[in-house]
């Protein structure tokens, strides 16, 4: 146990090193622990608030970003382990001061009460309909169910769902 | 969390030998166990090797009708793959009533087939568990028992395995491939999962450092005709408090062939073999299913909060069969 060997030169840590971060486009290089999470990374280092610490431990899915295009849960993800990959947050959604159609619709249709799941909500709903998982409100539920609404908003998240689904043109 | 290295492999062999030169060293793949169990303090590793990079994420159709998932293919990927919803739809079921959309497009299946259980008392770090700290006791025994398992259970732990597509893997004989220090290897899946016995901290053959690279399962016929049923105390997004994996072939009114697995009531994905024994050459009715169901959990050992998983358990192998059955000339 903690036996010294020479190390491999990609062996990083446990104390601070570099880690090389693209997000929303943007490349930064924070000097992180390897045990930090990309959320911690987001939250804490870069300023980008927009992803929520609900649970920490993956059962709630307020901290939803993308990562490669794909939802996954910020909070069990390291940093160290997003380097050369594209994090995508609910700051990058949005295209200059226009509202990505999902947020609007989330607005629209009063999708929220205290607005703390909302950012996970809303990354997780544009990426179900990328999937195609938006056929009904049954399915929408099954494919939202990783994302907790504490204020039962449900009803309302769904509506907006379903509206950019139509907007959109049907199902994609 | 305890502060821990961290490296990245291009190659299973540089991963495999990373791994292997520390005692504290384990693979890192999707994370969503092991990140939210070394923030609980429960896993403290010394070193975290990264195998995200390795070219282990292809999922291949055999020659024959069986299909080959690599250990890195993610949970979301697998339930979609065609030669997986059309050969074994026993397997998209079960991974597509698994965890969150979220959590599917991370986990891989080799990560899967290692996740730790999801008794409380292992999770907390604190209370006495065999599995986290060998000879401490088991908390579960005469704590909160509701979830935990009643079959294969012994009297150092009573954790219920959490796996779903385990269950799915174990009823259709997939084999794990192993790559160690000592070579590759081939694991059938029943053997995968250990029982707890007296030694609950053994959850797998698996050595240190021995990376699993791929999980296959053999042509099945059978399978095209499966179904994953999971019963759980909220629609999504839950573990089972059972659930069963069924295929099964029907001539003339009586069972040819069946394959039966239980989920959330063993400490290990539990093949029913004792139910398919009995089926075989009965008529496919009710009553037989019934029956079978009945001598696969007479050998359940229920606590008195997790007692109806007995009952619970029986019913789902009926409706599990049923369903499959349902239109079938009688």
């Amino acid at each position: 146990m903690g036996r010294e060997v020479a190390a491999p030169p990609d062996v990083r840590g446990p104390v601070v090193a570099a880690v090389v971060l693209v997000v929303n486009g943007k490349k930064h290089e924070v000097p992180l622990e390897p045990r930090v999470s990309l959320l911690d990374a987001l939250r804490e280092h870069l300023g980008l608030t927009g992803s929520k610490k609900g649970c920490d431990q993956g059962t709630c899915g307020a901290c939803t970003v993308w990562v490669d295009g794909r939802r996954v849960l910020a909070c069990l993800t390291l940093a160290v382990a997003c380097e050369g990959r594209e994090v995508t947050t609910i700051e990058g959604l949005s295209s200059g001061g226009d509202l990505h159609p999902m947020q609007a619709a989330f607005i629209e249709r009063d999708a929220f009460q205290c607005g703390y799941c909302t950012p996970g909500q809303i990354m997780s709903a544009v990426a179900l309909l990328e999937e195609g998982h938006a056929g009904d409100d049954a399915q929408i539920a099954e494919w939202m169910s990783g994302n907790i609404c504490r204020c039962a908003a449900y009803p309302n998240i769904r509506a907006a769902i379903r509206d950019v689904r139509d907007a959109a043109g049907g199902e994609r | 969390m305890q502060p821990f290295s961290y490296a990245r492999a291009a190659d299973a062999e540089t991963a495999i030998a990373l791994v292997r030169e520390r005692a504290d060293a384990a693979f890192l793949a999707g994370g969503t166990t092991e990140v939210d169990l070394l923030r609980q303090n429960v896993l403290r590793p010394g070193l975290l090797v990264d195998i995200n990079d390795l070219p282990l994420s292809g999922v291949e159709d055999l020659p024959g009708g069986g299909v080959r998932i690599g250990a890195l293919a993610r949970m979301s990927d697998v339930a979609r793959a065609p030669g997986v919803s059309e050969r074994f739809p026993v397997i998209s079921q079960a991974l597509l009533l698994g965890a969150s959309a979220q959590l599917r497009n991370m986990a891989s299946m080799g990560g899967n087939l290692c996740q730790r259980v999801r008794c409380t008392y292992f999770r907390d770090a604190t209370s006495p568990c065999n599995k986290r700290d060998p000879g401490s006791g088991c908390a579960a025994l005469e704590g909160i028992n509701r979830g935990h398992a009643i079959l294969g259970t012994s009297d150092k732990c009573i954790a219920t395995h959490p796996s779903d597509v385990a269950v799915a893997l174990v009823a259709l004989d997939a084999v794990v491939h192993t790559r160690g220090p000592a070579g590759e290897r081939a694991i059938g899946i029943d053997d995968f999962f250990l029982l707890p016995g007296d030694t609950p901290e053994r959850e797998h053959p698996l050595e240190h450092g021995e990376l699993i690279y791929a999980i296959e399962v053999p042509a099945t016929p059978v399978a095209r005709r499966s179904v994953y049923l999971k019963f759980r105390d909220r629609e999504s997004y839950e573990f089972a408090l059972a659930s069963v994996a069924a295929a099964v072939r029907i001539e003339d009114g009586t069972v040819a062939e069946v394959r039966l697995a239980l989920g959330g009531v063993g400490t290990k994905p539990w093949r029913a073999r004792r139910a398919e024994a009995s089926l075989i050459g009965r008529p496919a009715t009710g009553a037989s299913f019934a029956e079978a169901a009945r001598q696969e959990l007479a050998m359940a050992r229920p606590r008195p909060l997790n007692a109806f998983k007995v009952e619970l358990a029986q019913r789902a192998i009926v409706r599990a069969l049923t369903t499959l059955t349902d239109g079938e000339p009688r």
